[in-house]
């Protein structure tokens, strides 16, 4: 790890910190999307399974 | 396109999105993968700006798809104002945090390699600028889909800011040929080709496509959540009815 730093050079902490920052932004925007996605699932499915939106007929509105 | 409209309805999209969301998931990680071991162990520091041009594998794409997302965005807005189209403003809202955090991205690692190379961070010059005036149009766009509850009635207010935003896009791309600035010309998506040695140029370009599938399979993700939560919404709305009716037939029996 250190070796690939040092083949860096001086400018290694910019470097380093440009990857980890792009990575941070985008895996918190990944959690977020997933978090958010599988929130409506269940909320979507709760409904559903109580049977919200079914006319007496059977069916879906 | 009345055919190509009625294709794009949203239960027709949740059926594809799902087949078609996890290969564009495995393709973005492949590609993300090779992209990154070229550009950290292949590809050679540039003559000039030594090992701070690795900064460029991420910082350039970035760039790309905060434009393309709210080039996307302005389509989408044009088919919820013209065609009043119902995938059009979901579309559109699941677009804005992805193209919002490409242009911070573009921004963060853009400083980043300015200071050893220009020796500052930040220079109001045309280019700089124009990308913040991007990033802060994103934030306007999702504070207003936050502002309005009614989903149609925010998705009309949000594509005509959308549409007035998009003035922003061709600046940035021209902003280096209009003005003098501190940042450099374009050097891949340009006339006459691009100047980049194919050693830097393929690695980037596989980056970028493994960088837009990514974007792409969020996106799909995104509306889908964004479809599910406007049937949640419906169904809730219902079932408060239902529930109202019931409570008014016991009250009157």
């Amino acid at each position: 790890m250190s070796g690939l730093i040092d083949s860096l050079g001086p400018h290694a902490g910019f470097i380093l910190v440009s990857y980890g920052a792009a990575a941070l932004v985008l895996l918190g925007l990944t959690l977020a999307t997933l978090r958010d996605h599988a929130a409506q699932k269940r909320a979507l499915d709760a409904l559903e399974q109580r049977g919200a939106g079914r006319r007496r007929d059977g069916t879906t509105s | 396109m009345a055919s190509l409209i009625d294709l794009a309805n949203p239960t027709r999209f949740m059926r594809f999105s799902a087949v078609l969301l996890p290969w564009f998931a495995a393709a973005a990680a492949v590609l993300l993968a090779v992209g990154l071991y070229l550009a950290w162990f292949v590809a050679p520091a540039d003559y000039q700006q030594g090992e701070t041009i690795r900064i460029m594998f991420i910082h350039v794409p970035a760039a790309w798809l905060a434009m393309m997302f709210y080039s996307m965005m302005a389509v989408s807005a044009l088919g919820t104002l013209v065609w009043r189209h119902p995938l059009a403003d979901v579309a559109q809202k699941a677009a804005a945090p992805i193209g919002a955090c490409f242009a911070l991205v573009c921004l963060i690692t853009g400083a980043l390699w300015g200071k050893p190379m220009w020796g500052t961070y930040w220079v109001w010059d045309a280019r700089l600028t124009s990308v913040l005036v991007l990033l802060l149009i994103y934030l306007g766009i999702i504070a207003l889909w936050r502002v309005l509850d009614e989903p149609l009635r925010a998705a009309r207010a949000v594509a005509i800011l959308t549409l007035v935003g998009f003035v922003n896009v061709p600046i940035i791309k021209f902003s280096v040929d209009w003005w003098n600035t501190l940042h450099q010309p374009s050097s891949v998506l340009r006339m006459g080709g691009p100047t980049i040695h194919p050693s830097m140029l393929w690695p980037l370009l596989i980056l970028a496509i493994g960088f837009t599938l990514f974007a792409l399979a969020l996106h799909m993700l995104g509306m889908r959540a964004e479809i599910m939560r406007r049937r949640v919404r419906t169904l809730t709305i219902l079932e408060a009815e239902r529930l109202d009716r019931l409570a008014a037939q016991g009250a009157a029996a």
